[in-house]
């Protein structure tokens, strides 16, 4: 029997590909899979076993780390979503004005300067106002994080506002709902899933940072990502495994979910 | 009167954009406080002295930008070309070119793949290419690195089929690099590319078969000239953070194997010569600069061109 020929078809793409999901996903699997292992080495399976967590835990180091890692995000992804919304309402559904384009610019300017600049950057500035301030506190990795993670947060807002159906707002104006009541009770509960997909997308930012983080930081402030980065030039044990499988976990558990929020509600046309 | 309703609106328009400022206010001050502004800084440091225990001397000086270039002796004060910098710049432009060539070669056929699924597959195959884009950079590159290591998987599994003796040395080698980058940046290659294949017309590629076209030209001549936008916007986005690299050469390269990223923090850190890391920040960031408007070219020419 002849196969039908079929014109999506190019020989060979299909093994590549399946061959590329296969080296993407092997060296995370090693990854997770040694985590487990029961001796030291991170390539000679000796058994199964939770030691290596149960070394983590009870690291002072790392907990301390992780807390503040999770402590900047919250509050740096809180600080950039916040201003993103704002600044995706001012950019979006408005005739075109005087400086549009410049705030676009503006806005993605942190995408485009490459993240050693700005690391560099920041070294620099923060350590003259170190100086005059006297201040060394979690602030400047909090202002600096909340600083690149602006361009991320406002991505899905605004894709949002622009999918929105202006009808509803439309029709709140013409029922004499003032602009900051159909704000607040039309826009934002429409708008809520961009937000929230927003802030996620800030926070893993934020929680991965490592450049940025390694600059600004003062002695004592190591972040999670930080902190691994100054132990994978030592001698590496499975507790590296099992930091990341938490950290892995972490992450894929907030873009699971950025993933689901930010789909478009399934329409019935297709 | 009509000139009064004339004035009436224009008030109105005034207050809109004003209003859309002070909107965009919070967002536009942190990222100018904290990411611009630095930026003119570091323009500035360049042309100062450096101080004796790094940060600078308040003077002007071209030396950081001459230090760029060349090196002054200590002893007699004679000019050489920097040739540490050059073979620094260049390799950092071979590694992330070579990257960029893999990641097309890997990331075209899957992103042919996903866009050739049925609609309602697209979308999980996608997030599949994502999954690993979102998760920690340096947690891939320790990945990577766990893979290739001497003790690692590889040389331990060839060692014990026999194959190999001795492990091979991959990690610390331009070819770690290179393939730590491939691995970190091939899904920003597969979503533009994915992007441009998504909307292609096969009703042209049915065309061209109907013209006996065989797959190879109908891939050459009609699929790669009409996502060509994509490729190159893929190609960007890899090249740019791949030339800039900081982590993928600081845990796979060693300490030998240096890229610019690496150059410039050591400037900050133990060479203590700020005016040279800003002078070579400068430079990164223009090279960036001309890729990105090559880019931008690109895009609004092929634009152009699709719609006439």
């Amino acid at each position: 029997m002849a196969k039908t020929f079929s014109i999506k078809r190019q020989p060979g793409f299909a093994t590549i590909a399946m061959f590329c999901f296969f080296l993407l996903y092997l060296p995370i699997a090693t990854l997770v899979v040694y985590s487990f292992n029961s001796g030291s080495s991170i390539a000679i399976w000796e058994g199964f076993s939770l030691r290596w967590f149960q070394s983590a835990w009870n690291n002072q180091q790392v907990i301390e780390a992780s807390v503040r890692s999770l402590q900047i995000a919250a509050v740096a992804a809180v600080i950039a979503t916040a201003c993103a919304t704002l600044a995706a309402i001012a950019t979006t559904r408005t005739a075109p004005y005087r400086g549009l384009t410049i705030k676009y610019s503006i806005i993605n300017m942190p995408l485009l300067v490459p993240e050693i600049v700005t690391a560099v950057a920041l070294l620099i500035l923060f350590s003259r106002v170190k100086v005059w301030t006297g201040y060394s506190g979690l602030g400047y990795l909090i202002v600096a994080h909340a600083a690149f993670c602006i361009p991320f947060a406002y991505m899905p807002i605004r894709a949002r506002l622009e999918s929105m159906d202006l009808s509803l707002e439309r029709a709140a104006s013409d029922l004499y709902a003032s602009s900051f009541q159909t704000f607040r009770y039309v826009t934002l509960p429409l708008l809520w899933p961009g937000i929230l997909a927003g802030l996620m997308l800030a926070f893993v930012i934020s929680l991965d940072d490592v450049v940025i983080t390694e600059f600004v930081k003062s002695g004592g402030q190591d972040t999670l990502p930080t902190y691994m980065l100054g132990q994978l030039r030592r001698v590496v044990t499975p507790e590296m495994n099992a930091i990341s499988t938490v950290f892995l976990v972490i992450s894929l558990a907030i873009v699971t979910l950025f993933f689901f929020l930010s789909r478009t509600p399934q329409k019935d046309n297709e | 009167m009509t000139l009064s309703a004339q004035d009436a609106t224009e008030q109105r328009q005034k207050k809109h954009v004003r209003d859309r400022w002070l909107l965009s206010a919070p967002a536009l001050i942190l990222i100018i406080a904290a990411s611009v502004g630095p930026l003119l800084i570091v323009v500035l440091y360049s042309f100062l002295a450096p101080g004796s225990y790094g940060d600078v001397k308040w003077e002007f000086s071209t030396e950081g930008w001459f230090n760029v270039l060349f090196t002054r002796d200590i002893f007699d004060d004679t000019v050489s070309l920097a040739d540490a910098h050059f073979s620094i710049f260049w390799r950092s432009i071979k590694l992330a070119f070579a990257t960029t060539v893999f990641c097309l070669i890997f990331g075209f056929p899957t992103a042919y793949f996903i866009a050739t699924r049925a609609p309602h597959n697209r979308s999980l195959w996608l997030f599949l290419i994502t999954i690993p884009f979102w998760t920690n950079m340096l947690i891939r590159t320790f990945a990577i690195q766990e893979v290739i290591r001497s003790e690692g998987i590889i040389n331990t599994l060839l060692m014990k089929i026999g194959i190999i003796s001795a492990p091979i040395q991959m990690m610390f080698t331009d070819f770690a690099i290179m393939l730590g980058m491939t691995y970190v940046f091939l899904p920003l290659m597969v979503l533009p590319l994915y992007a441009s294949l998504e909307k292609l017309d096969f009703r042209l590629i049915e065309a061209g078969y109907d013209l006996y076209a065989s797959r190879f030209g109908v891939l050459w001549r009609i699929i790669i000239p009409l996502v060509k936008p994509g490729i190159i916007a893929g190609s960007i986005l890899v090249f740019v953070p791949a030339l800039s690299s900081y982590v993928v050469p600081r845990v796979l390269g060693g300490g030998k194997n240096l890229m610019v990223g690496n150059l410039i923090e050591l400037q900050f850190g133990q060479g203590r010569n700020w005016p040279l890391g800003a002078a070579l920040s400068v430079t990164l960031v223009i090279i960036v600069l001309f890729a990105m408007l090559y880019y931008v070219r690109n895009a609004s020419k092929s634009g152009g061109s699709a719609h006439g």
